[in-house]
């Protein structure tokens, strides 16, 4: 079955048109994730901030990720788990709208960021670790999270709107090949 | 008093309608009001959290207050720039906006808390890692701020 057949499938079922139609749900769910990305984005952006040398240059940098990972995890979780909710309410949608398909394309970069930042830079921390300016690996895994969570920030808030939807032809065929998008007419 | 005639005035401004007018002008001011309020949290929580002595508690909450600052300031004057236009395009709305309101006296409030009390509290020099003062402030900070978070998201909604 492909990703469209299964969405679609998935846009008809109960408790996804229940979501859809409960306004007050999806308000409350909405807000959620607004909140849980105070807690995540701060969070992210002080760390980045630290990684820069542009933020509390006295504080070991170790102990910035010790003390934050925590909070950072739990307002990732919280994201993840009410956007789930907001995608699942709109399924279809979503899968083919323009600014979805970017935010996801950046939280696979901003994660694969994360991932070499981790196991590339971040194991020799011992030698920089109090360093007011990190070393030019860690400025730019800083600058690069940053830079991309605020790409991501931008287009889940342009999902709510439709300029580049299936159902608003004609767009060029640029914007139907990235939407998998084929007018009916 | 009567607010209307203000509020109307507000909505009648070049800017205000220039926004209604474009497409996209209001979507890009709100995303870029958004990206205040992630910075603006971070910049608050540092502090809060600390204070609340699950942040960073080995370092000295005044050298936190002063590390972030800068950013406090920094975000707020984007929230301030963003968060005006939008106003001005939708100002009778708001005015009708129990939200809005709800936001408005948070918004007044935790910015008078934080630059006199919390900032206060700061510059003490507290012995413990959670003294009981530093935690009732960062709880009040932290109410107030959702109070204005909660009107934010909920103008939209109405």
């Amino acid at each position: 079955m492909s990703f469209l057949a299964f969405f679609e499938q998935l846009s008809e079922s109960p408790w996804s048109v229940a979501l859809h139609e409960s306004q007050i749900a999806y308000s409350i769910i909405e807000s959620f994730h607004v909140w849980s990305l105070c807690l995540f984005f701060g969070m992210t952006v002080m760390f980045d901030l630290r990684l820069l040398g542009w933020t509390m240059r006295k504080v070991p940098v170790s102990e910035v990720i010790r003390r934050l990972q925590p909070w950072t995890i739990a307002g990732f979780v919280l994201m993840v788990i009410s956007g789930t909710l907001l995608f699942y309410a709109i399924p279809l949608r979503s899968y083919q709208n323009l600014f979805f398909r970017t935010k996801m394309l950046l939280m696979l970069v901003a994660g694969l960021n994360v991932f070499i930042f981790h196991s590339r830079v971040f194991p020799g921390v011992a030698k920089w670790d109090a360093d007011a300016r990190p070393p030019k690996a860690a400025r730019i895994a800083g600058a690069l999270s940053l830079a991309l969570w605020i790409g991501i920030i931008f287009s889940g808030r342009m999902i709510a709107y439709n300029w580049f939807d299936c159902d608003r032809q004609p767009q060029p065929w640029i914007i139907n090949f990235l939407t998998s998008c084929v007018p009916t007419e | 008093m009567d607010l209307l005639p203000f509020f109307q005035w507000c909505y009648s401004t070049p800017i205000g309608e220039g926004i209604r007018n474009s497409t996209w002008l209001f979507p890009v001011i709100e995303a870029f009001h958004l990206l205040g309020l992630g910075l603006t949290a971070g910049a608050v929580l540092m502090v809060d959290l600390r204070l609340l002595g699950v942040g960073l508690r080995k370092q000295p909450v005044a050298q936190l207050w002063a590390n972030t600052q800068p950013w406090l300031l920094g975000s707020v004057t984007l929230m301030f720039a963003s968060g005006i236009p939008l106003f001005l395009s939708e100002s009778i709305k708001c005015l009708y906006s129990f939200a809005f309101w709800v936001k408005m006296t948070s918004l007044l409030l935790v910015l008078i808390f934080t630059f006199t009390f919390l900032r206060r509290v700061t510059q003490m020099e507290l012995t413990s890692d959670r003294p009981r003062l530093g935690r009732v402030t960062a709880i009040v900070s932290l109410v107030l701020w959702f109070g204005v978070a909660w009107g934010g998201r909920w103008i939209g909604f109405s």
